[in-house]
């Protein structure tokens, strides 16, 4: 990478010392975008400004925190009323957890849809699957610090999970816990980890971005670009487009946190937490209602913990479970259905984890479980292996030109000029 | 992939919708809870709360629940956001003892309560509460607009929902059939009474007016910033709005030369 000349002569001095404006130059102008990308590539910079939104407002939502079972809960209600604009940092925070999750769902259907977990960006999507579990972990352990009546139940539920294990189960809960139940200690511990995991998200996060720069974006075709003509620097093309998305997405955001706070939230957790009262129903966020439903699909609590588990791990090493050599979709008529139909599962699958464990309900859960383990396990492989996919274009621009465009191929060749 | 961009704008759309125009949160959970139907000022996005209600909601609760229950999260002081004066709420607060110090002499002493005090809670503990009541427990009512399923919506239902048990249903001594509550048998009294608080502005208390006021004020009481977050919301959606439209101007003109 070529030392890049500044306009600022401060930059330029620091540049020359320490490149990081010369890397930022690369990562963030110069990086050439697949010029076909869609709306649904600007998920992974939304998923971005959520994390440092989430790192912002919980970092002033700390400063008035206090993690003790008997002020938690308490200095939450504090800052709802007499830190200065503590409702709006806790609401954006609340509900930010929402909408990573959400991003990020969408982010990790894109990559399923369009191939992007294939060759050569296996790795990238390992290291999103390690963002994911990170992200899971960091949100259940937010989900208790108010300690109301969901966060100590739910941190009872899920922490108790472990137990499952045989002989070392039961030593390794008293471990987590700090103790032989959820109480002050384990609150302590969740505060410490829920505030230093974010930082680790963010530095995988890093990684990430820098894997994916490795092998640049993949793109709606799946084909990889040939030229200038299929690409276009990341600014300023992709910075407004991004800048767009990020606009519509803000304002989804702001209509829950300004208009209906608690919608994605439960009221039990306005009730202080109470050892001795358990809730009619303790259900987790909505984000993890698909894992507790398989969690709960099997009867035996080892049976449900590994599959819970297995849910995740099969989305590890799916690069290699996909024997297609077609990367997108668009092209692969017959796996096309079973994405829908995965999606479809993902969506009953967190239906029956918000239903209690009853009646038919049982019955759906375990089946909708089955399914999204045969579509990996079975159809995945299988598919790839029998299907025959339709012809891939040639290049991205012959694509993209012929449907419409209005110069020829090259009219972008030297796209920089005009920012 | 544009069946799958359609459903998700569909869904995205809808829980937007349903997230802006206040479908109370927990609608949505397991169990079908029917509310009645009852409106207040402060819903919707333009939403204010009614101040004279919930003044007149602050003395049903002053004068008639605060016998039993507590609202430990709320001080004197935040009465000035319903409306009252700085001396009125000084008036307020003097009406009721409370415990402080030590003093010099290392003991406690009572004194009236100053604006910056907490509510004063009707019983010492919650065992000396559920000792007067029964064995039930009147619980904290400082966010019960916030933490029962149906927010003031089923408050209002529960002070006006006690009707003749079913035949089926034998109601145990000290409990009492309420439509709304779940499981129907509940340890409060019907404790509105027409006429039970007399309105200093001359509304008439029925039960209906008592339940609608009170419910008033424990949602102001749970959410004092309602109306701040509204009002901000509304400009920063506006601010939103101008922003998205001049990314997509300046989008279309960058990519222009590109499709
Ligand atoms: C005589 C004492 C008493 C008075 C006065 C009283 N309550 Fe209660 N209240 C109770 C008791 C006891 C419970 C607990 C009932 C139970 O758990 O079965 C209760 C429960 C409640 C609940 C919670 C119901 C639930 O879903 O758990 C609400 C809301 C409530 N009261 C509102 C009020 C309001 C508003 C007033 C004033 C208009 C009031 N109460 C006056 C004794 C009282
Ligand atoms: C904190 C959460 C995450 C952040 C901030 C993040 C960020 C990003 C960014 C900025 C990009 C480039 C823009 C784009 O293609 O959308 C990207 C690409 C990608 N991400 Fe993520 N990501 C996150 C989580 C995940 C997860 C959980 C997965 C999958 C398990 C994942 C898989 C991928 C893949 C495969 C790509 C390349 C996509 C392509 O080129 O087609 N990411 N990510």
């Amino acid at each position: 990478m070529a030392a890049q000349q500044f306009k600022n002569p401060v930059v330029n001095w620091i540049d020359r010392r320490l490149p990081i404006f010369t890397m930022m130059h690369h990562e963030y102008n110069e990086y050439m975008m697949p010029r076909n990308a869609n709306y649904w590539w600007s998920f992974g910079a939304l998923a971005m400004v959520v994390l440092i939104t989430m790192i912002v407002t919980g970092i002033f939502l700390a400063m008035n925190y206090t993690a003790h079972t008997s002020m938690a809960f308490e200095s939450v209600e504090r800052i709802m009323r007499d830190v200065n604009y503590g409702w709006l940092l806790r609401y954006i925070h609340m509900n930010g957890a929402s909408m990573f999750f959400i991003v990020v769902y969408i982010h990790m259907f894109r990559g399923l849809y369009y191939g992007s977990y294939k060759t050569p960006r296996e790795l990238l999507w390992m290291i999103g699957v390690v963002i994911l579990l990170l992200m899971m972990a960091t949100a259940f352990m937010g989900y208790v610090l108010p300690w109301g009546q969901m966060s100590f139940w739910g941190a009872t539920v899920i922490t108790n999970l472990f137990s499952a294990f045989p002989f070392v189960g039961d030593p390794i809960v008293t471990w987590l816990w700090g103790g032989f139940s959820v109480d002050n200690p384990t609150l302590n511990r969740f505060f410490a980890l829920h505030f230093v995991l974010p930082f680790v998200i963010l530095g995988v996060v890093i990684l990430h971005v820098a894997a994916l720069h490795v092998t640049g974006s993949n793109n709606p075709l799946g084909i990889e670009p040939k030229g200038p003509q299929d690409t276009v620097p990341f600014n300023p093309y992709l910075t407004v487009k991004d800048g767009f998305a990020l606009g519509i997405f803000l304002i989804f955001f702001a209509a829950f946190v300004f208009f209906n706070p608690n919608y994605l939230g439960h009221p039990d957790n306005y009730i202080p937490a109470n050892p001795l009262v358990t809730p009619a129903h303790i259900v987790p966020e909505w984000y993890f209602l698909p894992f507790y439903a398989i969690l709960r699909a099997v009867p035996d609590k080892l049976g449900g913990v590994l599959l819970m588990f297995g849910a995740i791990a099969v989305l590890f090493v799916l690069p290699w479970l996909d024997t297609s050599k077609v990367r997108s979709t668009k092209f692969r008529p017959l796996y096309k259905p079973f994405y829908y139909i995965l999606m479809a599962d993902c969506v009953v699958l967190g239906y029956i984890g918000s239903q209690p464990p009853e009646g038919i309900y049982v019955l759906i859960g375990q089946l909708a479980t089955a399914y999204y383990f045969l579509h990996f396990l079975v159809l995945t492989p299988l598919i790839g292996k029998i299907e025959r996919p339709r012809p891939l274009p040639a290049s991205i621009s012959e694509s993209v030109l012929k449907g419409g465009g209005r110069f020829p191929a090259g009219a972008t060749a030297k796209p920089m000029e005009k920012a | 992939m544009r069946a799958m961009r359609t459903a998700f704008i569909a869904a995205g759309l809808a829980l937007g919708l349903t997230g802006v125009l206040g479908v109370p949160g927990s609608a949505r959970a397991a169990e079908a809870v029917h509310l009645p139907e009852v409106s207040f000022s402060h819903e919707g996005i333009f939403g204010t709360f009614d101040r004279g209600s919930a003044q007149r909601g602050f003395q049903v609760y002053k004068e008639v629940c605060a016998a039993c229950h507590s609202m430990r999260l709320v001080s004197y002081r935040n009465l000035a956001e319903l409306g009252f004066n700085e001396d009125e709420v000084k008036a307020i607060a003097a009406q009721y003892e409370v415990t402080a110090g030590p003093n010099d002499q290392g003991e406690m002493f009572q004194r009236p309560a100053v604006a910056a005090d907490r509510f004063k809670s009707p019983f010492p503990n919650d065992q000396a509460a559920r000792a007067s009541n029964n064995g039930a427990l009147p619980p904290d009512l400082s966010l019960m607009a916030k933490a029962r399923v149906g927010g003031e919506k089923y408050i209002y239902g529960l002070l006006t929902g006690y009707e003749e048990a079913p035949a089926e249903v034998t109601v145990p001594d000290g409990q009492y059939y309420n439509k709304y509550f779940p499981g129907h048998l509940l340890g409060m009294p019907p404790i509105l009474q027409p006429d039970g608080v007399t309105y200093a502005d001359g509304t008439p208390a029925t039960v209906e007016q008592m339940a609608h006021d009170v419910a008033t004020f424990l949602t102001w009481a749970a959410e004092p910033n309602l109306e701040a977050r509204k009002q901000m919301g509304i400009k920063v959606i506006l601010f939103l709005l101008v922003f998205t439209g001049m990314m997509y101007a300046v989008k279309r003109k960058v990519w222009a030369d590109v499709h």
